[in-house]
């Protein structure tokens, strides 16, 4: 009896130490119940597909976000664009006293509108002449035309339009700086350019 | 007071100058100068000659009412500069004694006390060569006399029915009184009936002449410049900047109301000047061409004709000769702007105000005297402007002012009187001068007022806006 039982239990070893072997029956997998190769391999699977599911929307996700950045970075960069374009386009170009001559240094501030305006060709501006108070004050409504109009004949003597620049003038009606000393006067004594259409997104030139 | 200050300055030496310079001329236009100025050079003025004018007195009223017409009376023909005002010894407690009810008027030569009632003999002693009563009738009318005292009758009496005085034609209705005593006492035309407009920070702003009743006639969201008076008193016209543009308005004084001139409003238009006969408007328009002078007609808008072609020049700020013959205009065509004139048609264009080329400054705003013999404007000199007055017939060009900046002169419908913009108290306001006596005074003491426009003596209707 004692016999017996050892060797049930032998038996039972051996087959225990099969069964940690790992291998899978060759022969007759085991007809019924619940088989524990199976359910983790069901696991395992379901585990992988949860992860690829996972890897691929997080992959998703990532292109998703690089396209709205690459669209966010295009338009930050045509916004730069169109603000370093607007400033440009906005420098003020001076003059001397009681002159309407482009003096020599404004001319290359021109030049650059000119490039701004041929990179942009939906681009209509304003030029608007302005003086100084010493003058009279209707005399510098003249004065300021003749400001204005000098500048739009060099835009145009350089391949501009003449259709896309409006002139106008403010004579001393808009002083920049209100002070009455030279300072003040000479920075009053100017051209302004302003935007009248095609302004929204402007390419650099 | 005034007078007494200014006497102090004057030498005797100078003084007998003057009264040489009187006696040898004493019919002909005084030449003055502005006599605030430091005398410098060899430079003459004539100054208060008390004694050389005749001297009136205003007597008081009774009530309210027309103590503020007397107070206003008395102030206009202070300011009309044609008499001496004389002031009552012991103030206005003489007047029960010496204000007798109106009574009918005689023909000089009556009897001192008869005539008028009033104490001639007194008033004589007092230095009056003329006085002037104002006197309620039974009626809601008010007597007003004008008294010859030195030759002891009446000189006129008329019928006036002032407004209440809360009435916004009060003030004008009593301009009016003095207007007509001073054409009594002298047989010649006053400017007390009269408003100046003047722009302040953009708006077109009316004060009476005395500097009272300042009142906003126009104002938009845009800023305007350049008012100009219609020769009948009942319109004027100012320009208005839009988008870059300028556009011409005329306003209709009794109305209010405003319409756009017919221009296209696609340009710079400035400076608008209604020819005499308020038929036309010229103006300048500043054009990528440079600025040239335009007529239109007022009543269709038709009719635009070009009067100057500056291809390399400006010509701006017309003026009409009173006679609508001629415009006097600035024009660049010699470097500087200087001014010139041409027959109302755009022919005959030739130099007005002479000028040293490459010496004399830059010269604007001309505006024509209402008498037809002389053009005002400003020139620089030395770097600030001053205000010169042109004799029309011999060309003689005379500078007015030498204290401070001053600029944009207009004539007062006397042809005597003037108003500009000055800083000579510091900031750019409004001063009147009488060419006659050079006598100054502050129109309106606010910084900023500019661009200033005498009115003609307003008509009636007219009288109570702006």
């Amino acid at each position: 009896m004692k016999r017996l039982s050892l060797l049930l239990l032998g038996g039972l070893a051996i087959m225990a130490v099969a069964a940690c072997g790992g291998k899978k029956p060759e022969t007759t997998p085991a007809p019924a119940g619940p088989n524990a190769d199976s359910i983790a391999q069901a696991e395992k699977e379901r585990a992988d597909s949860a992860a690829r599911a996972q890897a691929e929307a997080d992959r998703r996700a990532k292109e998703e976000a690089e396209r709205r950045q690459r669209i966010a970075d295009s338009l930050a960069a045509m916004g730069r664009s169109t603000d370093a374009v607007k400033t440009l386009l906005a420098t003020l170009i001076h003059f001397d006293f009681d002159k309407s001559i482009i003096r020599g240094g404004d001319a290359a501030i021109l030049d650059q509108k000119v490039s701004i305006l041929q990179a942009n060709p939906g681009l209509r501006i304003r030029i608007s002449g302005h003086c100084d108070e010493r003058g009279s004050d209707e005399y510098n409504l003249a004065l300021g035309n003749r400001r204005a109009t000098a500048a739009k004949q060099y835009l145009v003597s350089h391949g501009i339009d003449a259709g896309r620049i409006e002139t106008a003038s403010y004579g001393e009606e808009r002083p920049l700086d209100p002070a009455h000393n030279e300072e003040a006067w000479a920075k009053n004594r100017r051209d302004e350019t302003e935007i009248l259409a095609g302004g929204d997104a402007l390419k650099q030139p | 007071m005034k007078t007494t200050r200014r006497l102090d300055g004057w030498t005797a030496r100078r003084a007998t100058l003057l009264a040489v310079l009187l006696a040898v001329y004493p019919s002909s236009r005084l030449v003055a100068q502005d006599t605030s100025a430091v005398d410098r050079g060899v430079r003459i003025g004539l100054t208060y000659r008390p004694g050389v004018r005749p001297g009136m007195v205003v007597l008081p009223g009774r009530g309210p009412v027309l103590d503020s017409v007397r107070a206003i009376v008395a102030r206009d023909l202070d300011y009309s500069d044609r008499f001496e005002l004389i002031t009552l010894p012991g103030g206005d407690s003489l007047r029960a004694s010496v204000v007798a009810p109106p009574s009918t008027p005689t023909t000089r030569g009556g009897g001192a006390a008869a005539a008028g009632g009033l104490n001639y003999p007194l008033y004589q002693a007092l230095g009056a060569d003329f006085a002037v009563t104002i006197a309620p009738t039974p009626g809601d009318s008010q007597v007003v006399t004008v008294h010859d005292v030195a030759s002891g009758g009446v000189r006129r009496e008329f019928r006036v029915r002032l407004p209440a005085l809360t009435d916004p034609g009060f003030r004008m209705a009593v301009h009016r009184v003095s207007d007509r005593a001073i054409e009594a006492a002298l047989g010649v035309g006053g400017m007390a009936a009269t408003r100046v407009l003047f722009v302040m920070e953009g708006k077109v702003y009316a004060i009476d002449q005395d500097g009272a009743d300042q009142r906003l006639v126009s104002s938009s969201d845009h800023s305007a410049m350049s008012p100009s008076w219609a020769a009948d008193g009942r319109r004027f016209a100012y320009m208005e900047f839009w988008e870059g543009h300028g556009r011409l308005f005329i306003q209709d004084v009794a109305s209010g109301k405003r319409t756009a001139a017919a221009t296209s409003g696609q340009a710079l238009d400035f400076t608008p000047a209604f020819s005499p006969d308020g038929k036309t408007l010229a103006f300048s328009r500043a054009t990528e061409e440079g600025t040239d002078l335009y007529t239109v007609n007022i009543k269709d808008g038709c009719c635009l004709q070009r009067l100057t072609v500056g291809r390399f020049y400006d010509n701006l700020s017309p003026t009409y000769s009173p006679d609508g013959q001629r415009i006097a205009f600035v024009s660049t065509r010699a470097g500087l702007p200087q001014i010139y004139a041409m027959a109302a048609d755009g022919t005959d264009q030739q130099l007005l105000a002479p000028f040293d080329y490459g010496a004399t400054g830059s010269s604007n705003a001309p505006e024509w005297s209402p008498d037809g013999q002389s053009v005002a404007f400003h020139r620089d000199v030395g770097g600030t402007l001053q205000v010169f007055v042109l004799d029309v017939r011999t060309r003689a060009v005379r500078q007015l002012t030498s204290v401070g900046r001053n600029e944009d002169p207009t004539w007062a419908p006397d042809s005597r009187h003037m108003a500009f913009v000055s800083d000579r108290s510091g900031y750019r306001q409004l001063w009147i001068i009488d060419l006659e006596t050079g006598r100054i005074r502050p129109l309106l003491q606010k910084s900023g007022a500019r661009l200033p426009a005498w009115s003609p003596r307003l008509p009636e209707t007219a009288s109570s806006t702006p």
